[in-house]
């Protein structure tokens, strides 16, 4: 598991192999999260191919004292993502940006991705609690502070950080 | 710090999402070197979020290979550069077209005034030019009185006012060896509608009067400087108001000026 801090480092020096192996690793989640605002998955699959290019050229920006490079990646991403529906091309193609949370999507008929593990994935989404649901989605899709978390949800600033702890526990025993 | 409380508490997930401030993340940097069970906590929940992130996406990954060419370049900036400098271009050329068609409407109306201009100085040039000629002729008139006056050929005989109109004067200038008579009658009123002033010589033994002609023009003559032809041996010299046409005869009623040729 300490593997990943390494190939971070050989990324920071260029070394297209380790990168390679990071893309590997992240790309899906990035692309899901970025679907999870854009709500299209060519635009999707755009946007994250360039939020990986932008990382390379940017990789002595990245400060591991600073954060995780998932953290990092995963907030270039929502960014990207959220400059992309402010594209006048964007607004231009009429898109339907419901608030759908990650939950719906997974649910979606239209998700077609039947692996096992994503029908695991979506039992154990459809019998998580709905607070465990809004603390995720803001916290890791939306990129809520867990102040603006606490005053969405109405809750005090505490409980974000203790609920949020349980949720991803609950997360943990399922998923891994 | 016992360190399951600390795990405990929460703030690893909140350090994976991202949210905490500078020293806290620089805290939880140093856990992880310290507590390897810190780390392994933060790895598993970077793990459980990267799979469920990673279910999110209906569509599969490109591979790599299709990202790997484009690290070499900077496609990426290439293409954000490239989109403000067409949109600047674009402006400027709109902007350099409105100057140039404000600047072409301006140099025309510029065009149209100096064309005007040059009419307006054409014609006072002409005007000019006109009363340069007037000048001249003035000029030319005032030497030619000049060079009578100062020549020594010339003889000077006033006439003076008579019974007729005793307020009149007038001068002759004779110049016997081209037998040219100047009569200078600036001193003459205006004459009535339909007469004359008649110019006589005269022999005064006996009195013969012989006419030199009629001033006919002497309204529009501004210098009142007339010429005349005289062959005569004339004494004396007199004017007389006649009518239109002249006298075969002086009408002496109407004997304005008279005056006699000094003995030569």
């Amino acid at each position: 598991m300490q593997d990943i801090d390494l190939l971070v480092s050989q990324f920071q020096d260029k070394n297209e192999r380790a990168f390679e192996k990071l893309y590997n690793m992240y790309s899906k989640s990035m692309q899901g999260v970025i679907f999870n605002i854009v709500k299209d998955n060519d635009i999707a699959e755009e946007v994250m191919q360039d939020v990986f290019i932008k990382a390379w050229h940017k990789a002595d920006s990245y400060n591991a004292g600073k954060g995780r490079f998932f953290t990092w990646i995963l907030n270039i991403s929502r960014n990207a993502a959220i400059d992309k529906t402010r594209s006048k091309g964007f607004k231009n193609s009429g898109k339907n940006l419901n608030s759908d949370f990650f939950v719906d999507i997974l649910q979606s008929p239209d998700n077609l991705d039947n692996s096992t593990d994503t029908i695991g994935i979506k039992k154990f989404v459809t019998k998580l609690g709905k607070a465990c649901k809004e603390v995720i989605e803001l916290l890791y899709f939306k990129g809520f502070t867990q102040k603006e978390a606490s005053e969405e949800l109405d809750i005090p600033l505490g409980t974000i950080k203790t609920r949020n702890r349980n949720c991803i526990q609950e997360l943990r025993n399922d998923l891994l | 710090m016992d360190i399951n409380t600390y795990i405990n508490s929460g703030i690893l997930e909140l350090y994976v999402a991202g949210v905490l401030s500078d020293s806290e993340n620089r805290e939880v940097y140093k856990m992880m070197k310290q507590h390897p069970e810190v780390l392994n906590e933060v790895l598993s929940i970077e793990a459980a979020l990267v799979k469920l992130t990673a279910h999110v996406s209906p569509k599969d990954t490109k591979a790599f290979t299709t990202l790997a060419p484009k690290l070499s370049q900077n496609d990426s900036k290439v293409v954000t550069l490239t989109k403000p400098k067409t949109n600047w271009l674009s402006y400027t050329g709109w902007a350099a077209s409105v100057l140039l068609a404000g600047g072409l409407i301006w140099s025309m109306n510029q065009n149209k005034a100096l064309e005007n201009e040059i009419t307006t100085v054409n014609t006072s040039k002409d005007f000019l030019e006109i009363q340069i000629e007037d000048t001249k002729n003035t000029l030319n008139e005032t030497k030619q009185l000049v060079d009578i006056l100062r020549s020594n050929s010339v003889k000077k005989i006033p006439l003076t006012g008579q019974t007729a109109y005793p307020e009149a004067y007038a001068n002759v200038y004779w110049d016997k060896s081209d037998d040219k008579l100047y009569l200078d009658l600036q001193g003459l009123p205006e004459p009535p509608k339909g007469k004359v002033y008649q110019v006589w010589s005269l022999t005064l033994n006996p009195l013969t009067p012989t006419s030199l002609g009629t001033v006919d023009d002497f309204v529009s003559n501004n210098s009142k400087f007339f010429t005349f032809t005289n062959a005569n041996e004339s004494e004396a010299f007199g004017i007389t108001l006649e009518p239109a046409g002249g006298s075969a005869s002086p009408t002496l009623e109407q004997l304005y000026t008279l005056g006699t040729v000094a003995s030569l």
